[in-house]
């Protein structure tokens, strides 16, 4: 094996690939709202210019050549060439977008060059003046090395070039003798004479080599400051010749400077970290505290003597563990800012597409979510604040007669309180339209009359399945498309959603989301001769059922009242078909549990106590259990299921409906 | 690839080591490198919707573990649990489960050139989950495929509880 296997740096070549297209993301919108920051500009670039570099290097080509494309416009714009017009940034944020396609593509094998991406990339080779429009019409022929006329070399030293004894007219000196070399100076980044520091360099080049020399040769020049510039060499051909093989013989130039990346910087204080490690440590932690609870129950049976030490040790102990356990969960917890950070383009382009105002006002970014918590909020607001700009907020001319300003502000905020993390989504819209939602949930009989209800109850309809799929058309706000489906995802994980609207000023979504899913507080619970964990979040209230409050149904159900309704009655017992003695409705404990707003009642046989339960998978090893979400280890070490409310919730439907 | 490949089946492969267990009077081989631990026998707790076979999960170092009973993954009649009862935990493409067996008797080495497929010879047990037999000193030991214990019939009820719990074909 004397090839070294490149395979094995794909998957960092794409996270970092992905960052830096966010990056990019990020400064193009901030570019497109008007700011004039030079380093934006270079941060387009120094992405664009770093996922060629990598993707060339792993012989991603058709990335390479489109990506390459990209920076030649980018450099355009950074060398002043070009000024940095709405047209740019639009071309540049859809390259992202087909960027990111194309990278997916190439990681999973297929080829990344599809029919939208050439056409993207016959627009950038349109957009960028001069010689790269011909090498990328054809994308695929064979380079014949020998059409080479010439080299064209952008040169940009870092400013610190000049300290390390580098001098750039020794280096073309040395490209003059290779052929007749022709040398632009960009002096733009000269600062005023009493700002210059005589030891940086600020100027950068442009060269033209007309010879056709070995790129070896070109590049042995600049080894010396490899990684102290920013350098592309670029071949010029006769004939049209392919892009990608170019791109294809210039990583050695290109990946080293991926370093050098600000973004890259400003994540240094940061470590990717495989979720497999943290995953190991967080279920060893998990065995101490166990380990610890069990050493407590030695509490009573030691010496009298030894006793207080053991106890002054257990106390250390316990703390002790609950402060690894906190830092170690810390490991999983990510700024939501992950993922906010897609809503400022999401905004855009929606605002764009209806011809509204829209300010997006993000806060607490940097509030801390798990990493799983994170990963599956992501649609739900997106959901949410493509209803927002959709829905919620008026056209300008509506809102100016309305008597508010023509732009309407959607603001997106994290925060926490108490244990839990709050995520609001609030518009400063019309508000949802009360008599519109009630006369719908009339139509669909859903209620029978809405005289009396409050407004949030009102509002509550809105999450209802399949409420608005019809409203769309009416008058009616429009809010509902798929909120039930929102509302689903939030409770998956153990969340909350609450609407607040104020006809005319606005509509404001709550969600309330658990900090972590790895640890529940659940009510442990006997049946039969086995303990089940019932997650508290979903829990309503226990109740003990007198025999005359329950009812039998036809096909051997049981309903029971509860307050001024008639719920089910779900016998765990037999449901997960335990051992034991089955027990008549007052001898046990229902647990009225409610999961997508349905509410049933569990019947156990006692309750245990409640208790922090560290959440285990059984499919890691084993298989979903329908019923059952995972499991948790008890103090005396053996293995508990946790019930899966949601599930049951599902189970009986299905039983009613069969 | 094509040359490893020929390069490798022309060297000669080395023996196997094979962890002995028994289950009534005969003897099987577990493949040593699958086997990660060997305990006692400790109760379970049962999981619902598992297949008898299933005697429930354990706790191996905070990672939640299924465990089998060989004798009833065969369809033999279940023994009562004694001193010598184990359960021999194994690794089978990243998974772990448990393999509970009357008891562990040996290490043996099994050379390839050794093993024989298994003949149709009406056994206990189902020659499906068979990889060969071998003679170890007189004894026959039938060599075990691991992977799939935890297998066929599992695919099917995965299948089946995926399919029911979809409530939006019910509703």
């Amino acid at each position: 094996m004397s090839k070294v296997d490149l395979a094995q740096f794909h998957k960092a070549f794409y996270e970092e690939s992905l960052d830096g297209l966010d990056a990019m993301e990020q400064a193009l919108l901030a570019l497109d709202e008007g700011a004039e920051d030079p380093e934006l500009i270079n941060v387009v670039f120094r992405a664009a210019h770093s996922i060629k570099g990598g993707a060339a290097t792993f012989g991603f080509t058709d990335v390479a050549a489109f990506t390459h494309v990209a920076e030649n416009l980018m450099d355009e714009v950074r060398s002043g060439r070009r000024p940095m017009a709405k047209a740019v940034v639009e071309l540049l944020l859809r390259s992202g977008d087909t960027v990111r396609d194309m990278l997916s593509l190439s990681m999973t094998g297929q080829p990344a060059a599809t029919a939208e991406s050439q056409a993207l990339l016959a627009e950038l080779s349109a957009m960028v003046s001069g010689h790269a429009v011909a090498p990328v019409a054809v994308a695929k022929a064979a380079a014949p090395t020998e059409a080479i006329e010439g080299w064209d070399i952008a040169f940009r030293p870092f400013d610190y070039l000049l300290k390390s004894g580098n001098d750039p007219a020794r280096m073309f000196r040395e490209l003059e003798a290779l052929g007749p070399l022709a040398v632009t100076c960009d002096a733009s980044k000269l600062p005023a004479l009493a700002e210059m520091d005589a030891e940086s360099s600020y100027l950068g080049w442009t060269l033209r080599l007309d010879a056709g020399a070995k790129r070896a040769a070109v590049e042995g020049v600049f080894d010396w400051v490899d990684g102290d510039c920013d350098l592309t060499v670029t071949p010029r051909i006769a004939a049209p010749a392919p892009v990608a093989e170019v791109v294809a013989a210039a990583p050695a130039a290109a990946a080293p400077r991926a370093v050098r990346d600000p973004a890259a910087n400003s994540e240094s204080s940061s470590v990717r970290v495989g979720i497999e490690k943290i995953d190991t440590l967080i279920n060893l932690v998990g065995e101490l505290v166990i380990t610890q609870s069990m050493l407590s129950q030695f509490n009573d049976g030691v010496d009298a003597s030894q006793l207080e030490m053991l106890r002054h040790g257990l106390a250390q102990l316990g703390r002790h563990t609950r402060e690894l356990q906190e830092s170690v969960m810390s490991i999983r917890m990510l700024p939501i800012s992950t993922v906010f950070n897609r809503f400022p383009r999401l905004v855009r382009d929606l605002a764009q597409k209806l011809d509204k105002k829209v300010v997006l006002d993000m806060r607490g970014e940097t509030t801390e979510l798990d990493k799983t918590v994170l990963e599956k909020i992501g649609d739900p607001l997106v959901h949410l604040v493509r209803n927002a700009i959709d829905h919620g907020l008026e056209m300008p001319d509506k809102r100016l007669a309305a008597g508010k300003g023509d732009t309407g502000t959607l603001r997106l905020e994290a925060f926490h309180r108490g244990g839990s993390i709050v995520v609001e989504v609030a518009d400063n819209g019309a508000g949802l339209n009360r008599d519109a939602i009630v006369a719908k949930a009339i139509q669909r009989g859903i209620i029978a009359t809405g005289e009396g209800m409050s407004d949030e109850a009102v509002a509550d309809l809105i999450f209802e399945a399949g409420f608005s799929t019809a409203a769309a058309t009416t008058d009616l706000s429009g809010r509902g498309v798929g909120m039930d489906v929102v509302r689903r995802n939030v409770m998956d994980l153990g969340g909350t959603v609450a609407i607040r609207s104020v006809q005319g000023s606005g509509t404001t979504f709550t969600i309330t989301l658990p900090l972590t899913l790895a640890i529940i507080d659940g009510l442990t619970a006997a049946v039969g001769e086995e303990i089940y964990i019932v997650p508290l979040v979903s829990i309503i209230e226990s109740v003990q059922v007198k025999p005359d409050t329950v009812r039998s149904v036809a096909g051997g159900g049981e309903l029971f009242r509860f307050r001024d309704n008639w719920l089910p009655i779900v016998r765990l017992f037999d449901v997960f078909g335990c051992a034991g003695q089955r027990r008549a409705v007052d001898e046990g404990i229902v647990i009225v549990v409610e999961g997508e707003g349905t509410r049933i009642g569990l019947f156990v046989d006692e309750l245990i106590g409640q208790q922090q339960a560290v959440v285990k998978s059984l499919e890691a090893n084993y298989r979903r259990v329908t019923g059952i979400s995972g499991a948790t280890i008890l103090a005396d070490g053996s293995v508990a299921l946790i019930a899966d409310v949601t599930g049951l919730v599902r189970m009986q439907a299905r039983r009613k409906a069969a | 690839m094509n040359q490893q490949a020929s390069s490798a089946s022309a060297l000669p492969e080395e023996a196997a080591q094979y962890l002995t267990v028994n289950l009534g009077n005969e003897e099987y081989g577990v493949d040593i490198l699958a086997v990660r631990e060997i305990r006692g026998w400790t109760p379970v707790t049962r999981i619902p919707q598992a297949p008898d076979y299933v005697l429930g999960v354990l706790n191996l170092r905070g990672a939640i573990v299924p465990v089998l009973d060989l004798r009833l993954r065969f369809g033999l009649a279940r023994e009562e649990y004694t001193a010598t009862t184990v359960t021999v935990i194994v690794m089978v493409n990243g998974r772990q489960f448990g393999v509970v067996v009357d008891a562990v008797s040996d290490v043996v080495e099994v050379a390839p050139g050794d093993v024989r497929p298994v003949p149709d010879m009406g056994t206990t047990v189902d020659t499906e989950y068979l990889k060969g037999l071998t003679s170890v000193a007189e004894r026959m030991v039938l060599l075990l495929d691991v992977d799939r214990l935890l297998q066929p019939q599992d695919a099917q009820m995965l299948e089946a509880a995926l399919a029911s719990t979809d409530v939006k074909a019910v509703a």
